[in-house]
């Protein structure tokens, strides 16, 4: 299936993905994944850790080979035409990819020879791009001192040195503070609006919804689910009614009141004891029925509210579990990074999908 | 979507034959320079291949060498600096497996493979540099040997012949530690194992102690194993005496690690994960 809306007539998708797989061992990480992104567009890959989203990445920037299916990059095939996927392609991972003992100016500029640009041309690149990234203070310190948020700057900064056709980037904030994360999202979005393809993939639900108009959900190997935000929010059809049981014996009682109120099965966060349920269209009537039932049954709430639904209910929806939880629904801590970085991300790849 | 829209697009120029081998040749120079200038921006990477040998060195020389009788001419300090020499050379490859491990867990190996570089510059760039490090090291324990009363007796020629030898042994090793950091690819685990193997080859070896005063099934495994081989042609190149059958076994150990490592650290580059 294809999974996006095609370009322009005539113009090839900048990047082409069927019937991709690969696996590890016994552990299929990729089963089966078809992509197509137009050129100039951007595409949110959005799955939990261990989805499979890395090792996409991995394949479609040549640092992996799959097991069957295919991919073009920028028309070239990853596999037989790899060397011209790298002149085409930047790629920032999930770590800062930089050397630390090096100043950022030095980091870039190394960068920039490794693509064969000269001398002169690899040092007028590198200021530009400090320039662009706000690194110019910090350019001639060694990037060991940068922040994590200066640090991701930089190898963002350093995917980007051979002005790359298709950029990738691996959860390009993850780790990072709240404030970083947005820097990260205003430089995502100025230079998608300089024209370049970008595939993105992320775990933070509003970060796909941010800066991608195109999504893809894909978990445990397969795509689940494409479109843009608001289709995949349509899905689960209207309105979403959340409220908090301070009291956590109390949620099953909780669940039993309301269970003829949803349109769905409602959805219990063990952890933080919140509730919610689909409600469709049926908005305030719905509410006022919940406010009752819920009295009756005598269980105390706090901040029962209607909400518009979250890319975080799609994923409930279609996956049977939250977007941070894993396949045995473990509860995973969102936003705590991963341990040790790319390989974390990697190994919870081989055992989760 | 069909297959026709997204089947052929025009390559970029793909470079020459000639233009790629100048990139191997110019890419791997980067590489090096930039490892070289890292280094000299660590002080623990300093301290840890300059200090430690001159440690060893004294330690030896004024604490242990007093109890260790030897004979050949000019007495423990003259058997023990070709020993330290070639431990010298061995123990640097700790650096390259760790330096590659630290590269791949931070995805710095993954951008570079991403690239439109040559293949083999990490891996050559990363030697090169290893070399440089281990040469500089090795004149400076040469310096601090002659400051402790080692000279060479042999003229020199051979001195720098000794040199070369550590040197090119040293290489054999940082291949070895290429692959296994590469492999390992987790910076701790990969100094402990270094340190597994490579304890038992310098230290169960002629480096420090004549063999003769091993107990027997000790000296069996010390007078059969390439390190051994290495430090008595060193010793022969730095003291004079017979080098021959030693240096042609030294080649032979030397030139098997090589067929057998290079390949494997290469695969394990290209398969890095």
């Amino acid at each position: 299936m294809s999974q996006t809306s095609s370009g322009p007539a005539g113009s090839r998708p900048a990047i082409l993905v069927e019937g991709l797989t690969k696996s590890f061992g016994d552990v299929r990480a990729l089963r089966g994944i078809d992509l197509s992104v137009p050129q100039g567009t951007v595409l949110g890959v959005l799955g939990p850790n261990g989805a499979g989203k890395t090792t996409a990445v991995r394949i479609l920037t040549t640092l992996l080979l799959p097991d069957a299916g295919r991919a073009l990059v920028d028309g070239h095939d990853v596999v037989r035409e790899a060397a011209a996927v790298r002149r085409s392609i930047g790629l920032a991972g999930q770590s800062a990819a930089i050397q630390e003992e090096l100043t950022g100016r030095e980091n870039l500029e190394l960068i920039g020879r490794l693509y064969h640009l000269s001398k002169a041309y690899a040092r007028s690149r590198a200021a530009e791009l400090l320039e662009q990234f706000d690194l110019v203070d910090a350019a001639d310190r060694p990037a060991r001192g940068f922040s994590g948020g200066m640090q991701r700057r930089l190898d963002l900064a350093a995917s980007l040195v051979g002005q790359p056709t298709v950029l990738f980037l691996d959860e390009p904030t993850t780790g990072l503070d709240p404030r970083s994360r947005l820097g990260m999202w205003d430089i995502i979005r100025s230079l998608v609006t300089g024209g370049t393809t970008l595939l993105l993939t992320t775990q933070y639900l509003d970060e796909a919804d941010e800066l991608a108009r195109e999504i893809v959900v894909i978990d445990h190997g397969l795509v689940i689910a494409a479109g843009t935000a608001e289709q995949l929010k349509d899905r689960i059809g209207g309105d979403v009614l959340e409220f908090t049981v301070p009291d956590r014996t109390r949620c099953s009682d909780a669940v039993t009141a309301i269970s003829k109120i949803g349109q769905s099965e409602p959805h219990v966060d063990g952890e933080t004891g919140v509730i919610s349920v689909g409600v469709g269209s049926r908005g305030s009537d719905a509410l006022i029925e919940a406010v009752r039932t819920l009295d009756n049954a005598a269980v105390e709430t706090r901040g029962l509210a209607l909400r518009r639904p979250s890319l975080d209910d799609v994923f409930l929806a279609l996956t049977g579990h939250a977007a941070e939880e894993d396949g045995q629904g473990n509860r995973r801590r969102r936003g705590r990074g991963k341990a040790g970085g790319r390989r974390g991300g990697r190994d919870a790849a081989k055992v989760t999908s | 979507m069909s297959a026709a829209v997204a089947a052929s697009a025009p390559a970029p120029a793909a470079p020459s034959m000639f233009t790629q081998a100048r990139w191997a040749v110019s890419d791997s120079l980067l590489i090096a320079k930039r490892n070289l200038l890292v280094w000299t921006r660590v002080p623990a990477f300093l301290v840890f291949t300059v200090i430690q040998p001159v440690m060893f060195v004294l330690l030896f020389r004024y604490v242990f060498g007093g109890a260790i009788r030897v004979k050949v001419p000019g007495g423990y300090v003259s058997f023990l600096m070709p020993g330290i020499i070639g431990q010298t050379a061995a123990f640097a490859s700790f650096a390259t497996a760790i330096a590659l491990a630290q590269e791949l867990k931070k995805g710095v190996i993954d951008r570079l493979r991403s690239m439109p570089m040559a293949r083999s510059a990490v891996l050559t760039g990363r030697l090169g540099a290893d070399t440089v490090r281990m040469l500089v090291t090795i004149l400076i324990i040469v310096a601090v040997g002659y400051a402790v009363g080692f000279r060479f007796l042999n003229g020199f020629g051979p001195a720098v012949a000794m040199v070369v030898l550590a040197t090119v042994f040293g290489l054999a090793i940082c291949c070895i530690a290429a692959f296994t950091g590469l492999a390992i690819g987790d910076e701790e685990s990969v100094q402990a194992f270094g340190l597994i193997w490579l304890f038992p080859f310098t230290f169960v070896s002629s480096a420090f102690v004549p063999i003769q005063s091993m107990p027997g099934w000790l000296q069996a495994f010390a007078n059969h194993q390439p390190v051994t081989y290495v430090i008595d042609t060193m010793r022969g190149l730095a003291l004079g005496g017979p080098v021959a059958a030693n240096l042609w076994k030294s080649i032979a150990w030397l030139a098997g690690i090589f067929i057998v490592f290079v390949p494997l650290a290469v695969r394990a580059y290209r398969r890095a994960s």
